[in-house]
């Protein structure tokens, strides 16, 4: 049942356990018991909504900075993660492969707040080699979902 | 010009589809939400896709050999092995259509004589009857019953057996009540047939499309395979209606026949999308294993519901459609569904309009989006619940 249940939560967190249990062809109570396993273990970190920033009025910016630096010997690009983990300001974190190495995601109030961020926190930091920062102009889709519009049913209403 | 005096009779007295009159008449309204529709809503597999792209880049796109490119017929022939475990001569036995739809004509049109009778297994496709008609064939529908799971009885087939029968037609997975046929239910049709001259065409369009068991064809039992027609097609399978691509298959003497009717009628199938079918044949298990299991969840939520709001709906085992039963309403079939229409903005589709037998349930797709259900399961709970008051 998990892979098929955090895939219907994956979609739309909000699905009550009777609906998924119905769904999933078993009882609200197997789906409150694989919830809360799943949840024990750290499997599901946390529910959160997709908004549209444009419409809910947050003036929020955001950034994609690329960083490269040079990993460390014993514990690669572990610890300078850890480090920048830390700061609030970093919504989301990877590691890549590919021609840099961290991908931050980074949000703050003013550009400027942000490009501050990155040139005296991020740039800052020891072993970081290079950064660069482009700022979210615009976003289409979110996990999965169209942002700005409803995806289109090019097909008729009704057919045989 | 009198067109009455030019036009064929048996065209002029076709009955226009059940649907259409609904169609018009949710087409002339805003904000519906529909659950209308036979196709997928899935895209088709990007692989697909990407092979009708190549093919259009790099292949000049001409006719292919009337009954289809070699390639997919060898293709199809062991897809339906693997599948199904059915053998078919890609050389041969097999014809290459536009949809499932024209292997349907053909098949029907190359058995019939003029007042041979055509068993039709109702409630069922639309398409059947109108193309027995064209033929000066005539339809016999076999009603089935929500007691029976919408399955066709040995009883029932043979209580509609005369000297005159030439065609069975068996639609399983059934549109629109999502019934299905399984071996045994199968067997003991055969069991019937077998030593008659009965031909059965059996349209397996929804053949991927099962939920808890295999796909069971009756052209696998013993002694079916000489008088069974076998029609599927990429439609629904590989969410391809567009593409307008399908198969017939039988046995050589019949099939030779039928290519006559497919090489003067359409010469030969759309050449592109027949490049794209053997990708869909060859590598696309696990897109039609990923749709299938997103219908399968769509289905439990809806039986579920249905069950819930006191439209008793029985649990289809196939196809994409479940069939509630609207009795407790009072209302008919085209009742419900304008009174639904009308006062929600919920389009689905009358039982009736896939034979008489229907009357009393509504046909409910569900190649829609889990979100595009729960809207329209509330505003149809809604409905009923306005109506109790
Ligand atoms: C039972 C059945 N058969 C055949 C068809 C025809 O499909 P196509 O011509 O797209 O293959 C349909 C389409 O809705 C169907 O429901």
């Amino acid at each position: 049942m998990m892979n098929e249940l955090l895939e219907l939560l994956r979609q739309n967190a909000r699905l009550t356990n009777a609906q998924l249990a119905d769904m999933l062809g078993t009882t609200e109570a197997a789906v409150a018991a694989e919830i809360h396993r799943l949840e024990a273990k750290g499997i599901i970190k946390g529910y959160s909504a997709i908004i549209n920033d444009e419409l809910a009025k947050t003036s929020e910016v955001e950034a994609i900075i690329e960083l490269r630096v040079t990993p460390k010997r014993d514990c690669g690009f572990d610890e300078i993660a850890r480090t920048i983990m830390m700061y609030e300001e970093v919504e989301s974190l990877s590691l890549m492969s590919g021609s840099y190495d961290l991908s931050i995601c980074v949000k703050g109030n003013t550009l400027k707040e942000v490009a501050m961020f990155v040139s005296q926190r991020l740039s800052a930091l020891d072993g970081v080699v290079s950064t660069a920062t482009s700022f979210v102009l615009k976003r289409y889709k979110e996990k999965g979902i169209f942002i700005e519009e409803e995806e289109k049913d090019e097909r008729g209403l009704i057919c045989p | 010009m009198n067109y009455e005096k030019i036009l064929s009779d048996r065209v002029r007295n076709m009955k226009p589809s059940g649907i259409r009159k609904f169609f018009d008449l949710a087409a002339q309204m805003d904000d519906v939400i529909s659950l209308g529709v036979g196709e997928p809503d899935f895209q088709t597999p990007w692989s697909i896709r990407k092979t009708a792209i190549n093919v259009l880049e790099r292949k000049r796109i001409v006719y292919t050999a009337n009954s289809g490119l070699m390639e997919l017929r060898e293709s199809i022939s062991r897809y339906l092995k693997r599948k199904y475990n059915l053998t078919y001569d890609g050389a041969h036995e097999i014809i290459v259509t536009v949809g499932g739809s024209e292997a349907i004509d053909i098949a029907i049109r190359g058995l019939i004589n003029p007042g041979d009778e055509v068993l039709i297994v109702e409630p069922s496709f639309v398409c059947y009857a109108p193309i027995v008609e064209m033929t000066c064939g005539v339809p016999v529908p076999i009603p089935t019953k929500e007691e029976n799971k919408f399955k066709l009885t040995a009883q029932e087939l043979r209580e509609k057996i005369t000297d005159k029968t030439k065609l069975l037609i068996l639609p399983f997975p059934n549109n629109p009540t999502g019934g299905i046929m399984t071996r045994e239910d199968l067997e003991a049709i055969a069991e019937v047939l077998r030593g008659t001259d009965i031909m059965v065409l059996s349209d397996e369009i929804y053949s991927e499309m099962t939920y808890g068991r295999k796909h069971c064809s009756i052209a696998e039992l013993d002694g079916m395979r000489e008088r069974t027609l076998v029609v599927n097609g990429f439609s629904k399978a590989f969410a391809m209606t567009g593409w307008r691509l399908g198969y017939l298959c039988g046995p050589e003497p019949v099939i030779a026949q039928m290519v006559k009717i497919h090489q003067y009628a359409i010469m030969s199938s759309p050449t592109v999308s027949q490049y794209a079918a053997i990708e869909a044949l060859e590598n696309c298990d696990d897109e039609v294993q990923h749709m299938v299991k997103e219908y399968n969840v769509r289905r439990r939520y809806l039986v579920e519901a249905f069950n819930r709001i006191g439209l008793t709906c029985f649990e289809p085992e196939g196809a994409f459609y479940v069939f509630p039963c609207i009795r407790s309403t009072g209302l008919t079939s085209e009742e419900f569904c304008s009174q639904l229409l009308e006062q929600k903005q919920v389009a689905v589709v009358p039982g009736n309009a896939f034979g008489e037998s229907g009357e009393g349930f509504v046909r409910v797709s569900y190649a829609y989006s889990l979100k595009h259900l729960m809207e329209a399961v509330k505003r149809i709970e809604a409905f009923i619940s306005e109506r109790n008051q």
